[in-house]
């Protein structure tokens, strides 16, 4: 909290200096959403039934006519009946980026995503992930960053200095979708710069032709942290790690080939981990105007099960399959669904997501999660009465 | 005499029989070439345009008539070579839930574009597959290959004949699409004597019936002998549905650079 308030009052500061920009731009969205879990809590304090939150986040931008200059704000606020760690703020996004024709320089606190798969984004690594928000993985907290980027014939070359680091956010006691311990607030690091160890990137990526490549090298505080047992809690351990990551598609027609794969040194133990499939898209099916997309991908993942080496890990040798509907409507009505099948204890994790836009600023979202056959996955097994499905409504502005 | 009279009268006829003939290839040679020289009259008026930037409203009404609407801005760069496509960014702005999204195309003319899709919710760049050209763009009856630019190689042609368009005289020009996966097995195009900018066109879906009929209108010059229409209306004969498409402020060589068409700018396309 001290820190989103620590932002604001700088961006306060420096808006003034921008006020002669020529396009501003507020949008954002307001959204009302209801998860209902199928089951009772498997641990006592869980609430059962249904949970509901209010959520916020503003969308500030502005730009120079010439585009030289540009201010993003994006604050974001959930508000939940059950889970106070849900409760949360956070800035998405607050920086200030100048770019010319060859070189950019991005300051403040941004998103960046990379890679190519559906079913485990292995090497996205610049931002945390807001675990509370949505088991998915894909909302992710503000990363304060200096960002150096160039972009040349040969392809785009980006630096990233990170000051601060964000910790992982976890349900509270009372919260579903948790371990049968409660992760600590308390945290422990390998660096003795603690969150304030500087963490540093640089990855090139490009294309040529149907090829869209990326790679990079990570140095400092790993996002995924180790757990050691602490009575009935967990405390979570962020080691320093060096990483490397590729990612790479293919584009063949209606064919998607996709591939990420990391190679990590943490604590002292190296590991790989990777991603890789395609995506198939039928076109107008049965003289329809919906396209649909089937998918496969493979998921492998060497690292230690012993918690004193690595972070725990689910997608270690799995399938995903999936297919994913788009039916091209004025609604821009899309869905995606998928199953997780372990390869080793058959367990599985089904998921569905779909959304339509109801007019031209309601839209309605659906997410659902099913954990199945779990008794013999440690991880998943935690979760299997969490089973659940959730609404959301939002008014987008 | 009278023998060779005959005979000259019998080669006269074979003569003449004959030339009938050849004067229809000849002929169907003539319409080919005509077509394309109409069509290449009309695709060459609005070259050198450098680059434009347009603001686009989308119209959509349902056969009962009920409507939606969403706009976008169309940045668009002339590659000045004919054996290669335009390269263009459309950024969404509403409806407000697709705000920032955006796609850029580098087109090809008789292969699949390279396109890339952002979406900002996720900050994700994906290339995306573009063999299907002739599904609906944004829930629309425009197809993506009817709204990038009808560049003239995309085409093999045929004049048809002479016929009324307005209070104008057209000529119409059959098109085949020489793409493998277009929508279309051709489409009749109407282009006006007069300025020869295209007014109307009739597009006929893979089993050979009438789809859909698109009407252009309101064409306006601008500096550098640049014609652009301002109104499209397509309409889907099988569906009842329609998207009308309203142009405005365009402005032209903006100083856009081949750098400004790369898959980063998407992120900061809005």
């Amino acid at each position: 909290m001290k820190y989103i308030f620590k932002f604001i009052a700088i961006f306060v500061i420096a808006f003034p200096t921008v006020t002669h920009a020529d396009k501003e731009k507020l949008s954002g969205y307001a959204a009302i959403e209801s998860r209902v879990f199928t089951s009772d809590a498997q641990f006592s304090n869980q609430f059962n039934g249904v949970q509901s939150s209010l959520i916020l986040q503003p969308e500030f931008s502005s730009q120079t006519v010439n585009g030289m200059e540009k201010f993003s704000f994006i604050p974001f606020a959930r508000l939940d009946n059950r889970d106070t760690n849900r409760s949360h703020a956070d800035l998405r996004e607050a920086y200030w980026l100048h770019s010319d024709e060859q070189w950019e320089l991005l300051v403040g606190v941004n998103r960046v995503f990379w890679g190519v798969a559906e079913s485990n984004h292995l090497v996205d690594i610049i931002n945390q992930t807001d675990q509370v928000d949505s088991v998915n993985g894909e909302e992710k907290l503000g990363q304060p960053m200096v960002n150096i980027t160039t972009e040349q014939e040969w392809g785009r070359l980006s630096f990233f200095i990170m000051p601060l680091f964000r910790e992982r956010t976890y349900p509270s006691e009372e919260g579903r979708l948790r371990s049968d311990a409660i992760v600590a607030k308390e945290v422990v690091y390998e660096s003795r710069d603690e969150q304030r160890h500087v963490d540093l990137t640089l990855r090139y990526s490009h294309y040529i032709g149907e090829w869209d490549f990326g790679v990079y090298y990570f140095k400092g505080t790993g996002r995924e942290p180790r757990f050691t047992s602490n009575g009935n809690q967990l405390t979570a351990q962020y080691d320093q790690i060096e990483q490397i990551g590729t990612d790479v598609q293919f584009t063949n027609g209606a064919w998607l080939w996709k591939f990420e794969g990391i190679n990590r040194l943490q604590n002292n133990y190296r590991f790989n981990a990777v991603v890789g499939g395609f995506e198939y898209t039928l076109y107008q099916i049965a003289n329809s105007a919906a396209d649909l997309g089937l998918l496969l991908e493979y998921m492998h993942d060497s690292r230690d099960k012993n918690s004193a080496k690595a972070p725990p890990v689910e997608a270690n040798d799995d399938f995903f399959l999936g297919a994913r509907l788009a039916l091209n409507d004025t609604s821009d009505s899309e869905m995606l669904m998928g199953v997780i099948i372990d390869r080793n204890d058959h367990s599985t994790v089904i998921s569905l997501e779909a959304k339509r836009r109801l007019n031209s600023h309601w839209k309605l979202e659906l997410e659902s999660r099913w954990f199945n056959n779990t008794k013999e996955n440690t991880l998943l097994s935690q979760l299997k009465e969490d089973s659940f499905i959730a609404l959301r409504v939002a008014r987008y502005f | 005499m009278k023998i060779i009279f005959k005979q000259r009268k019998y080669k006269i006829a074979i003569v003449t029989s004959l030339a009938l003939l050849l004067s229809t290839t000849v002929f169907a040679q003539t319409d080919e070439q005509k077509g394309l020289d109409i069509s290449a009259r009309s695709d060459r008026s609005d070259r050198g345009f450098g680059d434009s930037q347009v603001n686009l409203k989308m119209i959509l009404r349902n056969a009962a008539g009920k409507e939606s609407t969403r706009t976008l801005v169309l940045k668009t760069l002339e590659v000045p070579d004919e054996n290669e496509g335009d390269k263009s960014i459309i950024v969404f702005d509403s409806p407000a839930d697709i705000s920032g999204t955006a796609i850029l195309s580098h087109a090809k003319i008789l292969d699949a574009d390279d396109q890339w899709l952002y979406l900002p919710a996720l900050k994700r760049i994906k290339r995306i597959s573009s063999v299907n050209k002739s599904g609906p763009f944004v829930g629309s009856e425009f197809a993506f290959e009817d709204l990038t630019a009808s560049e003239l190689n995309k085409y093999k042609y045929m004049f048809i004949g002479i016929d009324t368009c307005g209070t104008l005289k057209c000529n119409k020009v059959e098109r085949y699409p020489q793409y493998q996966y277009s929508g279309y097995t051709r489409q009749v195009a109407w282009i006006d004597t007069d300025i020869y900018q295209i007014r109307k066109i009739e597009f006929y879906e893979r089993r050979g019936d009438l789809l859909k009929t698109l009407s252009i209108s309101g064409y306006k010059k601008y500096t550098g002998n640049i014609w652009r229409a301002q109104h499209f209306v397509m309409k889907n004969h099988q569906t009842g549905k329609s998207t009308e498409l309203i142009y405005s402020d365009y402005k032209f060589k903006t100083g856009l650079k081949d750098n400004d068409f790369q898959k980063s700018d998407l992120r900061s396309a809005r």
